[in-house]
C-alpha cells in the first residue's frame, strides 16, 4: 500500500544500492536535519496562522485576510520582517546569555522533534525511552527562559523569568504523573509501542475514568508548561509588559516566539501519542469492517489531525479565559493537580495490576 | 523630579510601572516597592497628561471652555459637558426645555453605558481574557454610532451646550437606541457567562483591593468604586438634576467594598442605564431642544458650583466669575483623582497581578486625572 514508510524504504534502499554505507548514513542525517529545521519553520508558521485565526473566529472577526487568499501568507510576511529587522540589544545586558537564551529555547524545542511517530514508521528517532527523553528535554527550556530573564537587566524580565522557572518545574510534576499513568498501562516508555498497545482502541478510551483524570490533568499541565494563557504568567504582557522577552527584539524575539509554538506542537503530539493512539487509526474492538475502513486514512493524517484538535482546544482556553495569580497558579499545582495526579496514578497502577483495563 | 532608584535602603526591589505600561491606560506611572511578587508601597506620579484644562478655560467663553471638557474623561465626555452647562445655567437663570433635559439624560445613559463597555473589555483584558474586548466593543460600536449621527463625533464627542443640546436629536435616533436595548438585553447573559461567572475571574477578584465604606469617605472616592464599599453616593439620586428626578430608577450598592464588588456595581449599572433609557426613549416631549439666549454669555459675579454623576464618580465644577464673558477661574472636581489616592491603600501587600485587577476597576481614564 502507498504509505511515506514505503516511500521512506525504497528512497532508502535507492540509496543504499549506490553509496557505500557510511555515505547513504550522511546524507540521510543531513537530509533529516534538513526536514526538521523545514518542519520547524513551517510549523511555526502554521500555528501561528492557526491561532490568528482562531482568536479572530472567537473574536468575531476575521483575522489576517489580506496577504494571499485567506491572508495564509502572513505569517510569512511577519516572519521576513521579523528577519530583516535590527535584532537590538540594549547596552546593560550580559551580552553572551543573552544572545545565548533564545538558541537554548530553539534547541531544546528542536531536541523534541526526533522521537515523534508522524505516521505509521515514520519517526527520526526510535529511542526506546521516548517519553523519558521528551520529559527530560522539555525540561531544559525553563533554563533558556531564566536566562532570558536574567540576562535582559531588566526588572519585568526578571520577574517574568522567575515565575516561569516556578511554573515550568512545578507543573512538570502533574505532567510526569499523567504521562506515568500512561506508561504503567503499556509498561514502555517506547512511543512505537505505546501507539502499537492502542491498536483496539485509544487509551482515553480503554483506561476508564483514570484515563480521563489523566488527560485532564496532561492538558492542563502542558498549557502551563508551554507558558500558555491562562497559565502566561512568564509574559503577563498587561502585569510585566513582555516578561523574559521584554527586552529582545527582531529574530531573538522570533525565535522564543516559534519555540513557544513548536512546544505547543510537541506537547500536543505527545499527548495524542499518549491518550489518542499518535497515528493510530480509530479501531473499535472487533468490528473487522470499521476498522478496516479507518484503516484507509493515511497514518499522517491520523495523528496531524489528533495533534491539531489538543493544539486547536489549548487555544480555546487562551482566548476565553483570564489569567491566574502567580500564587494561585502554584496552588493549582501543589494542592490539587498534584494530589490528584498521584492519586490517579495508584488507581491506575491497581488498574494495570488487575488488568480490568479494556 | 525624583531620583531613579533600583532598591530601597531595606533592600527591596523599586518597580516603574509606567508610564508606558499596558495596563495603565495611558500615561500614568506608578512607583512600586515590591519583595518578590508582593507590593509593599505604591506611589503615583500624575502629570504625564496635563494640558493645563482649566487655566486654558480661563481664556475661553462661557460656550467654547464647555468643547475642552470633552478632553478630561473622554469617555464620559457628554457628561463632562452636561456639568458645565448645568453650572453656566445656574448662573444665567436659564430654564432648559424639557425635551432638551430628556435627550440630555438619554445622551448621558448612553455614554455610561459606553464608558462601562470599554470598561468591561479591558478590566477583561488586563486579566489576561482578551476576547471580552471584542464583545463589549460589538455593543458598543452601536452607542458610537448612534453618538456619530447625533453629534458627529465618535470620541471627543460635544452635544449638551448652556440652554440645552445643539441640535435636535436624528430622526433615527429613537429607533437606533431601541435597537440597541434590544442588542445589549440579549447579550449582558453572555457577558456574565464569559466573565463573571468565570472561576478564575472570581478568584482574581473577590477579596483583592478591599476598600472600607470608611476608607471610602476619608479618600474622596465617588462614583461605583465608593458604591462598591456601600457607601450611597449617587448625585443623580442624593441631589437630582436635570429630570432624573422623575425617572424612577435604584442605585446599587454592593458592600463587599473588593474588587469583585466594584466589578458588579459597574455591570449592574449598565442594566439600570438601559431601564432608564427604556422609560425615556418613548417619551421625549415635543418642544424645542435649546432656550433662547444670549450670543455672549455674561454669568453674573459670584460662585458657581455644580455636582454630577458621571460614569467614574462624582464631576464637579466650579466657576468663579467676575461678570465677564469668560470665567475668572475653573476649577474641576474629577472623580479619577481622588478614586487614584485610594490606590496605595487597596494594594499594599497584594500581589503585581492584583495591581492590575484592581487598577481595572477603579476605572481610571488618566486624563480625567491630570487634566
Amino acid at each position: 500500500m502507498f504509505s511515506i514508510e514505503n516511500i521512506l524504504n525504497s528512497f532508502h534502499e535507492w540509496l543504499s544500492s549506490m553509496l557505500n554505507q557510511n555515505m547513504v548514513m550522511l546524507l540521510e542525517m543531513t537530509l533529516i536535519a534538513f526536514f526538521a529545521i523545514t518542519l520547524f519553520a513551517t510549523l511555526g508558521l502554521v500555528l501561528v496562522y492557526l491561532e490568528r485565526k482562531v482568536s479572530a473566529f472567537i473574536q468575531i472577526r476575521k483575522g489576517p485576510n489580506r496577504v494571499g487568499p485567506f491572508g495564509i501568507f502572513q505569517t510569512t510576511a511577519d516572519t521576513l520582517k521579523l528577519i530583516v529587522k535590527e535584532s537590538f540589544m540594549p547596552n546593560s545586558v550580559d551580552k553572551f546569555l543573552y544572545q545565548l537564551a533564545p538558541f537554548i529555547v530553539m534547541i531544546t524545542a528542536m531536541l523534541l522533534l526526533a522521537p515523534l511517530p508522524f505516521a505509521r514508521g515514520v519517526q527520526i528517532w526510535n529511542i526506546n525511552i521516548g517519553v523519558f527523553y521528551v520529559t527530560a528535554v522539555s525540561s531544559l527550556s525553563v533554563i533558556g527562559i531564566l536566562m532570558a530573564g536574567w540576562a535582559s537587566n531588566n526588572k519585568y524580565s526578571l520577574l517574568g523569568a522567575m515565575r516561569s522557572g516556578a511554573q515550568i518545574v512545578s507543573y512538570e510534576l502533574s505532567a510526569g504523573m499523567a504521562i506515568l499513568s500512561i506508561i504503567v498501562l503499556t509498561g514502555s516508555l517506547n512511543l512505537q509501542d505505546i501507539i502499537a498497545s492502542q491498536e483496539n482502541g485509544w487509551w482515553i478510551f480503554k483506561g476508564h475514568i483514570p484515563a480521563i483524570v489523566a488527560f485532564v490533568i496532561y492538558i492542563i499541565a502542558v498549557t502551563a508548561e508551554t507558558n500558555r494563557a491562562p497559565f502566561d504568567l512568564a509574559e503577563a504582557e498587561s502585569e510585566l509588559t513582555g516578561g523574559f522577552h521584554t527586552e529582545y527584539a527582531g529574530m531573538r524575539f522570533a525565535l522564543f516566539f516559534l519555540a513557544e509554538y513548536i512546544n505547543i506542537f510537541i506537547v500536543c503530539a505527545i499527548g495524542a501519542t499518549l491518550f489518542f493512539g499518535g497515528w493510530m487509526p480509530f479501531h473499535i474492538g472487533n468490528w473487522e469492517a470499521f476498522n478496516h475502513v479507518m484503516d484507509f486514512i493515511p497514518s499522517s493524517i491520523w495523528f496531524f489531525g489528533k495533534t491539531f484538535f489538543l493544539i486547536i482546544l489549548i487555544m480555546w482556553f487562551r482566548w476565553t479565559f483570564p489569567r491566574l495569580r502567580v500564587d494561585q497558579l502554584l496552588n493549582l499545582e501543589w494542592k490539587y493537580l498534584l494530589p490528584i495526579s498521584m492519586l490517579n496514578l495508584l488507581v491506575m497502577t491497581l488498574i494495570a495490576i488487575k488488568g480490568w483495563h479494556f | 523630579m525624583r531620583n531613579v532608584v533600583d532598591t530601597t535602603p531595606e533592600g527591596n526591589m523599586v518597580l516603574n510601572v509606567g508610564p508606558q505600561h499596558p495596563s495603565t491606560h495611558g500615561v500614568l506611572h506608578l512607583f512600586i516597592t515590591v519583595n518578590g511578587e508582593t507590593i509593599l508601597n505604591l506611589d503615583p506620579n500624575i502629570g504625564y497628561i496635563h494640558r493645563s484644562i482649566e487655566k486654558m478655560c480661563e481664556s475661553l467663553s462661557y460656550r467654547q471652555f464647555i468643547y475642552s471638557t470633552s478632553r478630561m474623561d473622554y469617555l464620559s465626555a457628554h457628561m463632562n459637558n452636561h456639568g458645565c452647562a448645568l453650572t453656566v445655567e445656574k448662573g444665567l437663570q436659564v430654564e432648559v426645555p424639557e425635551r432638551a433635559e430628556v435627550i440630555r439624560i438619554i445622551i448621558s445613559e448612553l455614554t455610561r453605558l459606553a464608558s462601562h463597555q470599554l470598561w468591561w473589555g479591558s478590566l477583561a483584558m488586563d486579566l489576561g481574557a482578551l476576547s471580552p474586548f471584542f464583545y463589549a466593543f460589538r455593543e458598543r460600536e452601536m452607542i458610537t454610532d448612534i453618538m456619530e449621527e447625533t453629534c458627529g463625533a465618535r470620541l471627543t464627542m460635544n452635544y449638551i451646550v448652556p440652554g440645552g443640546v445643539m441640535a435636535d436629536i436624528h430622526p433615527d435616533f429613537q429607533r437606533k437606541v431601541k435597537e440597541f436595548i434590544v442588542q445589549f438585553k440579549s447579550k449582558i447573559g453572555e457577558y456574565h457567562e464569559l466573565v463573571t461567572d468565570n472561576v478564575i475571574f472570581q478568584n482574581r477578584t473577590k477579596g483583592i483591593g478591599i476598600l472600607s465604606k470608611e476608607d471610602a469617605i476619608s479618600y474622596g472616592c465617588t462614583g461605583p468604586t465608593a458604591r462598591g464599599s456601600g457607601l450611597s453616593c449617587d448625585i443623580r439620586k442624593i441631589y437630582p438634576y436635570s429630570a432624573y428626578k422623575n425617572i424612577q430608577f435604584k442605585e446599587i450598592l454592593e458592600t463587599e467594598g473588593d474588587s469583585f464588588a466594584r466589578y458588579m456595581v459597574r455591570m449592574r449599572e449598565m442594566e439600570e442605564s438601559v431601564h432608564i433609557i427604556e422609560q425615556l426613549i418613548d417619551n421625549i416631549p415635543e418642544g424645542e431642544f435649546q432656550a433662547k439666549t444670549k450670543a455672549v454669555l455674561k454669568l453674573p459675579k459670584g460662585e458657581f458650583y455644580t455636582r454630577l454623576e458621571t460614569a467614574r464618580g462624582e464631576l464637579g465644577v466650579y466657576i468663579v466669575s467676575e461678570g465677564g464673558t469668560t470665567p475668572y477661574r475653573i476649577k474641576f472636581r474629577s472623580p479619577g483623582f481622588s478614586n487614584l489616592s485610594a490606590l496605595n491603600h487597596m494594594v499594599k501587600g497584594h500581589k503585581i497581578g492584583d495591581l492590575v485587577s484592581v487598577m481595572g476597576t477603579l476605572d481610571l481614564v488618566i486624563p480625567d486625572i491630570d487634566r
